[in-house]
């Protein structure tokens, strides 16, 4: 089982990415959970979603989570969130932000010794997408990362889970994803 | 005439597009609803088919639930097929109108996103609001998952309108657990579940001047009592056309569903019995305790009412100790789950360690270790032949230890 928790704030995106996520995996043969905690959180406040990846049908319906990878998709939610939780010794954390990987574990000295990654979702998604939705930059840099899928074939994928979008926001997302994939370190 | 919406074989929906696509296909003559969270998106989604024109029937926008059932009503009386959605305190606001609809025998289909009740103010699932509607006569299916959702929900309409039948319906999920977590659907394609429900079939209909009938009377002590009784007898008999629809959703589907839903019973010494999404993480926890050699199982309600009674009786007939988990403050006494199930064992002669949890109040996380507990406590339990724990228990409660009996 691959699980995946995702830290944003409401609005972002990470609902969306998880369910996108979600649908590309699934159609590969796959089982797949996506979900969320929502209360009744307003646009902005920080919220987390999940996936759950297996080769089984899942039962698992407790929202604990021991992540293989944790999603950062804003970047003060490195500062504020508990980004760190119930982590196994080999999660693996990519997080949005402006900063170097070196800068970045400075200022955030938790991520010390733990395998981070680094991609500036929020730019990337202001110069293609032309808003701040980081999510779908987010699933290049993870593609790139877990090596789940090919870039090609998951652009691929993704063009048919948002399928209902205007071609111009289709291509503009097609170019998120490449650049996250290309940029993360 | 609708426009055929496009399906591929799998879909990756939440329980909430599992039921909206369920309501499309069975071609809802009237859905009269008011949105409420966490059902909201499949009123919402049902909306956008229509705007789409993927819906041929009438969509009400009322200004409350009880509207929103009196709107179900009267459309059912009339003579066509009306559905609609809720949760929690809608549910609530709609108990009085769901008395109105059993009693005068109209299959309505409601799907039930399930959610605590106030106070305090929770959005979360819990089973308060499928506990509160366990007396008004509906028919009470109980999904585990969106897949499940989306079967019951097709399979709501074929039994309620059936001729022996001509009862409400109400298909339960489990709020957020179900309701907002996208898995794995199988859906049929439109013209499979559109044959598969079949075509509405008038009763009494108002708009037949022909034939003039009048419903919702009033009878008082002359024939009411034999008026419920009569309900009741058609509510309890209902279970072999239930029995009847999910054998040929099976022959269709090859998905089977019985009364009772039983994992690993057949040589369990202990069991759990819930319902909703906790039955499949219960699943994985009975299989980590049968690692450790303790024979744990089970077992859950395809169909919460009518209570299929004997058959509970019989699939726990050789287990040693049974937990009933009930995700509702039961307000005074054991949970519902408790009650009825020692009532089944004990009309069979059967007496093992019963025990009692309360559990996931207002959508508290219900985890597999949490369920594992459980089962250890079963465990010494049976060993010993006794209860070795308080007889009703909170799961999961912070703070101190909360313990009857």
């Amino acid at each position: 089982m691959l699980e995946i928790r995702w830290h944003s704030r409401a609005g972002q995106g990470a609902v969306t990415g998880a369910k996108g996520l979600a649908d590309v995996v699934a159609n590969t043969g796959k089982y797949v959970q996506a979900f969320a905690f929502y209360g009744s959180a307003k646009r902005g406040a920080a919220m987390t979603a999940y996936n759950r990846v297996d080769e089984e049908p899942i039962l698992n319906h407790e929202k604990y989570m021991r992540p293989d990878y944790v999603l950062v998709i804003d970047p003060g939610l490195t500062y504020t969130a508990d980004i760190t939780a119930n982590e196994k010794e080999n999660t693996k954390y990519i997080i949005t932000t402006h900063l170097s990987k070196e800068e970045l574990i400075k200022a955030q000295p938790k991520l010390e010794g733990k395998e981070v990654y680094v991609v500036d979702c929020m730019q990337i998604s202001l110069d293609t997408i032309g808003r701040a939705i980081p999510n779908t930059p987010m699933l290049g840099a993870l593609m790139k990362v877990s090596g789940m899928f090919e870039l090609d074939y998951f652009k691929e994928a993704m063009k048919k889970v948002l399928s209902k979008f205007p071609q111009k926001i289709i291509d503009a997302n097609m170019a998120a994803i490449e650049r996250a994939y290309n940029e993360v370190k | 005439m609708a426009k055929k919406y496009e399906l591929n074989e799998l879909e990756v929906w939440d329980g909430n597009m599992a039921a909206a696509q369920a309501l499309r296909q069975a071609d809802v003559d009237v859905l009269a609803a008011y949105p409420i969270t966490p059902s909201t998106p499949i009123v919402q989604n049902y909306s956008k088919f229509l705007a789409d024109g993927y819906v041929d029937g009438d969509f009400i926008m009322v200004e409350s639930e009880h509207s929103a059932m009196s709107g179900c009503v009267a459309a059912s009386a009339a003579g066509v097929r009306a559905a609609t959605a809720t949760s929690s305190q809608g549910f609530a606001l709609m108990v009085e109108v769901l008395y109105q609809a059993s009693g005068m025998r109209l299959p309505i289909v409601l799907t039930v996103v399930n959610r605590a009740l106030a106070a305090p103010l929770n959005v979360n699932g819990d089973h308060s609001d499928m506990y509160l509607g366990r007396d008004s006569g509906w028919i009470q299916l109980c999904s585990y998952n969106p897949q499940e959702a989306y079967d019951l929900t097709l399979m709501a309409f074929k039994i309620g309108e059936d001729l022996n039948v001509r009862l409400p319906v109400m298909v339960h999920q489990d709020g957020f657990i179900c309701s907002h977590t996208a898995q794995n659907v199988y859906p049929l394609q439109d013209e499979e579940a559109a044959k598969f429900i079949g075509e509405f079939k008038p009763v009494n209909t108002m708009l037949d001047v022909a034939n003039p009938v009048t419903h919702g009377v009033q009878t008082e002590e002359d024939w009411h009592f034999e008026h419920k009784a009569r309900q009741h007898n058609d509510l309890m008999n209902s279970f072999s056309t239930i029995k009847k629809v999910f054998d040929e959703f099976k022959d269709l589907t090859g998905r089977e569903y019985d009364f009772v839903y039983k994992y690993k019973m057949d040589d369990a010494d202990v069991a759990i019995f819930a319902l909703g999404t906790t039955v499949e993480s219960a699943r994985i926890a009975a299989d980590q305790m049968r690692e450790q050699g303790i024979k744990a199982g089970v077992i859950s309600l395809r169909v919460f009412r009518p209570f299929p009674f004997n058959e509970v009786a019989e699939a726990l007939k050789d287990v040693k100790a049974v937990a009933t988990l009930d995700r509702s403050a039961p307000g005074g006494t054991f949970g519902a789950l408790y009650n009825e199930v020692s009532a089944a064992l004990l009309a069979h002669g059967k007496n093992p360690v019963m025990l009692n949890y309360i559990y996931g109040l207002g959508g508290r996380d219900t985890t597999i270790d949490m369920l594992k507990e459980v089962y250890k406590e079963l465990d010494e339990c049976a060993k010993a032949g006794e209860a070795k724990y308080p007889l009703q228990q909170f799961l999961g409660l912070r703070g101190p230890k909360l313990a009857f009996y």
